[in-house]
């Protein structure tokens, strides 16, 4: 597979030397001469010291055949017009971004980047999921505006005790499994919480408080 | 009229005084409150610090629906980001990026952002100042409306422009 690296950071450097070592066809574009030179010394003759947002330079560093470009500079604008110019001009099949701005997710995905890696949203994962706090948790969001939540159940739950029928919840928010110790199981209309459930909900976000009172039983914060 | 202009500078501060003047409603945007500097005395928009790329900036001084949107920053990438956030999420209609690179500035008009580059506006200037012809590119470009933005804003009835459609030329 070619890949087309733009962006000369940490990331970028790793990344292109990993591809390469993996037996894949590498480029890394790295617009400062002085950065270009030092990664060229280190891992041979595969960088262009050029910028990755400019049409010609993407053009010499054979974007026109690449499977994939991956901008992973620090701006997230620049990874954003890197991304379009590859798609639009090269029609390159896959773009990635490295997004920084967690915000900047739904723009980067409706402009037709095919896929966002968000360090900050990934790190901020992690740490709310070592939290143990009684809040929803955001796993994921999915396509049409879903969220994927997880809300882990305590005896001040008003879910405790009670079946997944009894449940009143919002039209358009369903609770669709449940993680009881170490297993996932498929919630049925008799399955009775317990506290200690780990509870997987998906909705629209305007479900989220419902879903809070439901689950966590404190007022939400939000 | 309201005006939301992103970037400070020279044409920036230059545009929202001419708005401001006109009698139009004007918010200006720049990440240096130094840079406000550039506005007369007289001015009496708004003039914001903060990030004109930040969707949540933008939404705070209510950029939101405003009329007119220019990217005006030192930036090309900046500019055509921060004008892509203006069609797609706050939902306005007429957007100018300045994009000092010709290639970027054709590419960029071709996704329907309206674009103004620099380079070609001057070298065109300067071309018909020594009695040469001009170059024929033009150096700005009305948005011929976002592919995205026609079907965001499908209430709204406009003009189908098929994808990839030369944009209309000013002037």
């Amino acid at each position: 597979m070619f890949v087309l690296v733009v962006g000369g950071g940490k990331v970028g450097y790793y990344l292109t030397k990993e591809l390469s070592e993996s037996g894949h066809e590498v480029i890394l574009m790295e617009k400062d001469r002085g950065r270009a030179d030092q990664i060229a010394d280190e891992i041979g003759s595969i960088v262009v010291a050029k910028d990755g947002c400019e049409g010609s330079a993407l053009a010499e560093a054979g974007a026109n055949r690449a499977d994939v470009v991956a901008a992973v500079t620090g701006d997230d604008e620049d990874n954003l017009v890197i991304c379009q110019m590859a798609k639009h001009h090269f029609s390159v099949r896959k773009t990635i971004a490295r997004v920084n701005n967690p915000k900047n997710e739904p723009l980067f995905k409706h402009l037709g980047v095919d896929e966002i890696i968000s360090p900050t949203r990934m790190i901020l994962g992690s740490i709310e999921q070592d939290i143990p706090v009684h809040e929803l948790l955001h796993l994921a969001s999915l396509s049409g505006d879903f969220e994927l939540i997880e809300a882990q159940l305590d005896d001040a739950s008003p879910a405790v005790g009670r079946n997944a029928r009894e449940l009143e919840l919002p039209d358009g928010c369903a609770i669709v499994a449940i993680v009881r110790d170490d297993v996932a199981q498929a919630i049925r209309g008799d399955t009775v919480f317990r506290a200690g459930d780990k509870v997987i909900a998906t909705g629209r976000p305007e479900c989220e408080p419902a879903l809070h009172g439901t689950l966590i039983g404190v007022p939400s914060p939000g | 009229m309201r005006a939301v202009i992103v970037g400070c500078g020279r044409v920036g501060a230059t545009m929202a005084q001419a708005l401001d003047t006109t009698g139009h409603e004007v918010t200006i945007v720049d990440l240096a409150t130094r840079s406000f500097d550039r506005l007369p005395a007289t001015f009496r928009g708004n003039a914001v610090r903060g990030d004109g790329t930040d969707e949540d900036t933008l939404r705070r001084f209510g950029a939101e629906g405003a009329d007119l949107f220019l990217a005006l920053t030192e930036g090309d990438n900046r500019n055509v980001m921060a004008a892509q956030l203006a069609i797609e999420a706050l939902g306005i209609r007429r957007v100018f990026a300045k994009v000092n690179d010709p290639v970027r500035a054709q590419a960029y008009a071709e996704l329907g952002i309206g674009t103004i580059c620099r380079t070609t506006m001057m070298a065109d200037e300067l071309l018909g100042v020594l009695g040469q012809a001009g170059g024929g590119e033009s150096s700005v470009r009305e948005g011929a409306g976002h592919p995205h933005a026609a079907a965001l804003a499908a209430e709204v009835p406009t003009p189908a422009v098929p994808a990839g459609a030369v944009p209309a030329r000013e002037g």
